[in-house]
């Protein structure tokens, strides 16, 4: 009930494939990272996953009845809609049926540090208080599985670390985090897995050291970093650009 | 195109209760031969031309006198050419004479005039007196004065027979009241067509010589004893839909009656609407 | 945010315009005749037009003013625009063209219902319509472009059947159609309009919770648990209904399902769903005083509603598209 899994799943537009028969298994506990360049299909291996767009193969969430599957998985969309002036606390409520003094409301309120904002219409609130906003939402859904389409980006470097940091301790709790991420350092720092997303398929699948290798940041992301074990955590830090083809020197790696 | 007929049309069967009078008519001088290929292009002066036209001389009329609502003469009028009123069919007929009232659309007049065509403008007649004016100045421009005075003669001698059969006493009040709420003012064909009836004009009693629009509310405050509803035309209009008002209807003990075709224009007709009005139950005694 | 009075008070102010509502009119007896005239009855005059001529009309204010108002607010939380309202888009209008048909081809004079089905079919047309050209994304642009496409076109044909009818008042109609009137109705326009607004009234109603979902945008709302087909459904067909059987029997009433969710979002935190019944409630009271107004100014003239709600919802639509300004 609770498990992610998908099995071939494969997006159509057009007669082109955006997503390439992807086979994905996530256990409770686990905070993945999913990593890619833009156009790679993250978005799309997300919302195929949610049965949000039509898909073929198999999902385990997109199979529920849409109140069973709100009961197992948030979700965290790219655009950030915030359609009318609502107070904060009613938008974050909306994940509890409108109930604002849920535990639940409370609770992602203060993680997400927005109590303070909570009597604020959403729409008067800067662009990384509003992506604040709608990841307490999502959190405040208390749901097994939470899945994040770049829930950090547009943040400032603290919040970005205390989101990061929310969704590792959410999967210490026993949930399954599944986020997308451009961020490679944080991704490897805080991800204990990361799933590579390239052309429509799943290109590697992993912990973040075994990942991140410099021949994969070169084929997939076309750049150069400096990669470096430090405090416990991967640190990855892009360099420079490659022009695809030119530069067959890549990653410098100290062992 | 077609709306603009309908709604010139419109205005002369609100306004019409009418027919023609010898007022802006070239009248008098020497008597010029009798016109042989005439016009008609107004609704009343369709029907006085049958009447009195001899065969013939009468080359066509409006679209208007085919509507059996408005037009007492509507199977007589099969046999002739119709137009819709506009100045360039009209020119196309060479007519020697063309028949016009009073609110026919001016540009239509002033162009035929401009093409030097003779154009009779007859008012919409009022009363019974207009009326019998306006037949005389029919058969003067059609050359037609015996018929024209006779058919006077018949009119009056049978106008003065029903007067005399008028039932005394008490007049019960009656309102003519039409799409849009419009009731005749005391001073039209309509109120002498009540009044010879012997039903007492709703229009005298507010006072209203013109015609004028009545609220729903406000004819039923008024209460009268017999409501004259103009008659539904073919399709719908949402501005005759307040005739069929409930409220009419609860008016306790009152009969409705309908303008017939006889109601709109100043014809010896009239006198066939007197006599339906008089025999319609409730009426006075 | 919410104020728990907000409804009570709106429910107050459109029992009291409902009062007023019965006092007005040409003739004018007196407050205590004519409630006397209204309870008790009788067989004057005054019971007539008491009990058959402005109760109607006073009812059917609170209806059509409910329904535009309840339609607006709905069709605002679908599309996410606060300009999206049933007449500024075009729905009013086309279900004028389809009540205009179905009076011209005798059909509502034959089928009791064919008058606010054949609307409610010409404004689900319309709906369908604004859908498959704007998106249901609601950009602004493409709502407003589609909507003066959609009126233009429903207008002109309105126009045209109008013209083409044998009738000669038919023509005179067109200002009726266009600009909304409660003259001179009666239970009859009760009586056809009640079965369809409920229908409406039940669709949008029931869609709260979905409209609040929607706030944070479609896939969100399909994440929490919201079924977005059934949603749109029960709106696009709650609208038709409703707008449908107001414009049948009130002609296109425009503006009221734009000023009424304006003026009280506030009140309602900006809460699409708690908005429903307020925006019910507030059309309501607009209606009826907008009612009141046109035999004020006129008395005895019939001075069309859509004359005076252009003159209020006008402004309010000038001012909703300069906040928008920058906006995409």
């Amino acid at each position: 009930m609770t498990e992610f899994r998908v099995e071939n799943l494969t997006v159509m537009r057009g007669s082109a494939r955006v997503l390439d028969r992807a086979c994905l298994h996530l256990h409770p506990g686990e905070f993945v990272g999913l990593i890619g360049p833009n156009g790679a299909g993250k978005s799309t291996l997300l919302r195929a996953a949610l049965g949000l767009v039509a898909a073929q193969g198999f999902s385990s969430l997109a199979r529920l009845a849409p109140a069973a599957r709100a009961r197992t998985s948030a979700w965290l969309p790219q655009a950030r809609e915030i359609a009318w002036p609502m107070p904060v606390i009613d938008l974050v409520a909306l994940a509890q049926n409108g109930r604002r003094d849920a535990p639940q409301v409370r609770a992602a309120l203060k993680r997400m540090d927005i109590a303070h904002l909570a009597q604020r219409p959403a729409t008067a609130l800067s662009g990384g208080e509003q992506a604040r906003v709608l990841m307490a939402r999502a959190l405040a859904q208390d749901t097994p599985i939470l899945l994040a389409d770049e829930p950090i980006a547009g943040l400032d470097p603290a919040h970005q670390i205390t989101c990061m940091n929310h969704c590792a301790a959410r999967a210490a709790e026993g949930r399954t985090v599944l986020a997308s991420l451009h961020d490679l350092g944080l991704a490897a720092r805080y991800c204990a897995r990361l799933v590579v997303v390239h052309e429509g398929r799943i290109v590697a699948d992993g912990a973040p050291a075994k990942v991140l290798t410099p021949a994969l940041l070169r084929d997939v992301f076309a750049i150069h970093c400096h990669i470096a074990q430090a405090e416990g955590g991967l640190i990855v830090q892009p360099l420079d650009a490659l022009s695809s083809s030119a530069a067959k020197e890549s990653c410098h790696v100290p062992r | 195109m077609l709306g603009s007929v309908r709604s010139s049309s419109l205005a002369l069967a609100l306004a019409a209760i009418c027919a023609a009078s010898a007022l802006g008519a070239e009248t008098g001088a020497k008597p010029a031969p009798a016109p042989a290929r005439v016009v008609s292009i107004n609704l009343c002066t369709d029907q006085l031309a049958m009447l009195l036209a001899a065969p013939g001389q009468l080359r066509s009329v409006t679209m208007l006198a085919r509507d059996p609502t408005v037009s007492v003469l509507a199977e007589r009028a099969q046999a002739y050419r119709t137009n819709h009123g506009h100045a360039e069919e009209v020119y196309l007929d060479w007519p020697d004479l063309v028949l016009a009232g009073r609110y026919t659309a001016q540009a239509t007049v002033n162009m035929l005039r401009g093409l030097g065509i003779r154009v009779e403008i007859f008012e919409p007649a009022q009363s019974f007196n207009a009326l019998q004016e306006d037949i005389l100045q029919m058969g003067r421009v059609l050359g037609r004065e015996p018929q024209a005075r006779a058919m006077v003669d018949d009119f009056s001698k049978r106008l003065a027979a029903l007067r005399a059969s008028a039932p005394k006493g008490p007049r019960d009040v009656a309102a003519t009241w039409a799409a849009r709420g419009y009731m005749s003012g005391s001073q039209s064909l309509a109120a002498e067509i009540i009044t010879t009836a012997g039903f007492a004009p709703l229009a005298v009693k507010l006072g209203r010589k013109a015609g004028s629009f009545l609220p729903l509310e406000a004819l039923v405050m008024a209460d009268p004893d017999l409501v004259i509803a103009g008659q539904s035309r073919a399709g719908h209009a949402h501005s005759e839909d307040m005739l069929a008002h409930p409220a009419l209807r609860s008016l306790t003990g009152r009969q409705t009656a309908l303008q017939s075709n006889a109601w709109v224009c100043g014809l010896p007709a009239v006198l066939e609407a007197v006599v339906a009005l008089r025999a319609t139950e409730g009426g006075t005694p | 945010m919410t104020r728990p009075w907000l409804l009570g008070v709106l429910a107050g102010a459109m029992g009291a315009l409902f009062v007023i509502s019965l006092l007005t009119g040409v003739a004018d007896p007196g407050v205590a005749t004519s409630l006397k005239a209204l309870v008790l009855g009788g067989e004057g005059p005054l019971d007539i037009v008491m009990r058959e001529i402005r109760l109607p009309r006073a009812l059917l204010a609170v209806m059509v003013g409910a329904s535009l108002g309840l339609a607006g607010a709905a069709m605002q939380g679908l599309l996410r625009n606060p300009l999206a309202e049933p007449g500024v888009i075009g729905i009013s209008a086309s279900a004028a063209l389809g009540a205009v048909l179905a009076l011209q081809t005798g059909l509502a004079a034959m089928v009791p219902l064919a008058l606010p089905g054949a609307a409610l079919l010409g404004a689900l047309l319309g709906v369908g319509a604004i859908l498959f050209l704007a998106g249901s994304g609601g950009g602004t642009l493409g709502l407003i472009l589609a909507g003066i496409a959609l009126s233009a076109l429903a207008s002109a044909l309105t126009a045209l059947v109008l013209n083409l009818s044998p009738n000669p008042f038919a023509a005179h109609d067109i200002v009726f159609w266009m600009m909304g009137s409660l003259a001179d109705t009666s239970f009859t326009q009760v009586a056809i309009a009640a079965p369809v607004m409920a229908l409406g009234w039940v669709l949008l109603g029931r869609s709260g919770r979905g409209l609040e979902a929607l706030t944070l945008g479609e896939d969100t709302a399909a994440s929490m648990g919201v079924n977005l087909a059934r949603l749109r459904l029960a709106i696009v067909l709650g609208t038709a209904a409703a707008v449908g059987a107001a414009t049948a029997v009130a002609g296109t009433v425009g503006f009221v399902g734009l000023v009424v969710p304006h003026v009280l979002r506030p009140w309602v935190g900006a809460h699409p769903g708690r908005l429903l019944p307020a925006a019910a409630l507030g059309g309501a009271v607009l209606v009826l005083a907008a009612d009141i107004a046109v035999r004020r100014i006129l008395p005895g003239q019939d001075l069309k509603l859509g004359v005076l709600m252009a003159l209020v919802g006008a402004p309010v639509f000038f001012h909703l598209i300069w906040r928008m300004r920058g906006r995409p």
